[in-house]
């Protein structure tokens, strides 16, 4: 896992106490909005979120970048580099 | 005989309109919207265009809206909900009034017994309206949030939500209302009460009983109370009651057209009734206060009887009403609502409510008017405690 110190997001994704699997499911939708380049944060309170994303990441051709060091108390914040047109 | 149903608090009609925008989705358009072929994806359309037109009834947007069973779900995921999602942040401190609904009491109690919550339950006046100034003083660094009601269901009173949000929101503090009593009553928009919650019940609206809606400022994170998949955007598990949904959608979609004409039929009938039973019968009390009220809301307290006595013999008359909120009538205790405005245990006791919908007409307040003297006077005479008044006051 690679951890960052900083990340700047162009939108963000709070599935913070929302149901397995939304933390795939809305920020696939919400990539669709973003441009090559930008970046999704994820806010997650869900473990497996941590394998997942990633995963997903390298399954549909956009870019892990890591998760925050940045300790927000009661959840994750993962981020995402779009690559290309999301596939659904 | 005349029939005149005033209970509609209680249980009202499901309206015709509403039951045939349901029908379809009981057996020909019986999909599941979370599935992902068509006969599935069509019917979370039609769920979405319903959370439009919910919204569209409150002023908020569709993805603000929460579909629950009832507005007694809806408290319970407002208050059990967003304090549980807060308190590691915040505290364990939250504020509700002392005459909610069972539903966001109960909430609170069991985050008190549960998770050492401390709660403030607020005193209010002798109208059952809180005083703002007492809400912020009862407010802490640990309180989480507030919930009061909008309209009381037992009593009438409107509350002056936007001035009790304005402390909330100085203090940061979100805010719920249960606004099962005014929604599809009286105008409600969230962004004009300011609200961050606000509860609604469909059977209130001429939907089914069996479905209801939180509305939620969109920022806010809750807990589901009804862990389970994706439905609700993974907010509150459970297969969607399409039938319901699509009945409550019709139902605000018709309220919104109908509510000015309805709030003013209400208020003629009710203000009929009103001076009809105080012109009528000594020793009433009106309850809750005079002016800032439901317009479909009524209610009294008969000096020196029962009020259930007086439903059963009324109900032999055709006259339907209720001694408080429907929940807790059966329970035969005084009202902690009555006894929180004010009113002595013993007055307490002829509670009598009456709601009022659209489909009440005034033939049937002039059959109320004619029945419910002859009903009070018959229980009177048979009443020890209302003899004993008479004889006092004789001998005073």
């Amino acid at each position: 896992m690679r951890f960052l110190t900083e990340c700047k997001a162009d939108a963000t994704a709070d599935l913070v106490y929302r149901a397995c699997p939304m933390h795939l499911l809305e920020p696939m939708e919400l990539i669709k909005d973003l441009e090559p380049g930008q970046v999704l944060e994820i806010l997650t309170d869900y473990d497996g979120a941590l394998e997942d994303i990633p995963a997903w990441c390298a399954k549909h051709g956009q870019e892990f970048l890591g998760i925050s060091e940045d300790a927000c108390g009661d959840c994750y914040k993962l981020y995402i580099k779009k690559i290309c047109e999301a596939k659904s | 005989m005349t029939r005149a149903y005033m209970d509609h608090a209680a249980a009202t009609p499901v309206r015709p309109e509403v039951l045939e925008a349901m029908l379809p989705f009981f057996a020909e358009r019986f999909g599941n919207p979370s599935a992902v072929y068509d006969l599935g994806s069509e019917i979370k359309a039609v769920m979405e265009e319903q959370r439009g037109k919910v919204a569209r009834l409150i002023g908020a947007r569709s993805d603000e809206i929460i579909f629950t069973s009832s507005g007694a779900e809806a408290n319970n995921l407002a208050i059990k909900g967003l304090a549980l999602a807060t308190f590691l942040k915040r505290g364990k401190h939250l504020i509700v009034s002392g005459i909610e609904h069972h539903s966001v009491l109960n909430s609170a109690r069991f985050l008190e017994k549960w998770f050492d919550f401390e709660v403030t339950f607020l005193p209010v006046d002798q109208y059952g309206r809180v005083d703002p100034e007492r809400l912020q003083k009862a407010l802490t660094p640990a309180t989480v949030m507030v919930s009061i009601g909008h309209g009381s269901n037992e009593i009438g009173t409107l509350q002056d939500i936007p001035a009790l949000v304005a402390v909330c929101r100085a203090a940061g503090v979100p805010f719920h209302t249960d606004a099962v009593a005014t929604v599809g009553q009286a105008p409600v928009d969230v962004s004009e009460l300011g609200v961050d919650l606000l509860t609604i019940s469909g059977p209130a609206l001429g939907a089914p009983k069996g479905i209801g809606a939180l509305y939620f400022r969109n920022k806010l994170r809750l807990v589901p109370q009804l862990n389970g998949g994706i439905q609700e955007n993974g907010r509150r598990g459970g297969t969607e009651n399409i039938p319901g949904i699509v009945g409550l959608g019709r139902a605000a979609e018709l309220a919104l057209q109908e509510l000015e004409e309805k709030a003013v039929h209400l208020a003629k009938l009710r203000d009929l009734l009103v001076a009809g039973v105080r012109e009528r019968i000594p020793h009433v009390l009106y309850t809750g206060h005079p002016d800032k009220r439901l317009p479909g809301h009524a209610s009294f307290c008969f000096e020196g009887i029962e009020g259930e006595a007086l439903i059963f013999l009324l109900s032999s008359q055709g006259i339907y009403a209720n001694t408080g909120s429907a929940c807790a009538s059966k329970a035969l205790k005084t009202s902690p609502v009555l006894g929180a405005i004010g009113i002595k245990p013993d007055v307490a006791q002829g509670s009598l409510v009456f709601t009022l919908n659209s489909s009440n007409r005034e033939e049937e307040v002039h059959h109320v008017l004619a029945h419910l003297p002859l009903a009070v006077e018959k229980l009177r005479s048979f009443s020890p405690v209302w003899r004993k008044k008479m004889a006092e006051a004789a001998g005073a």
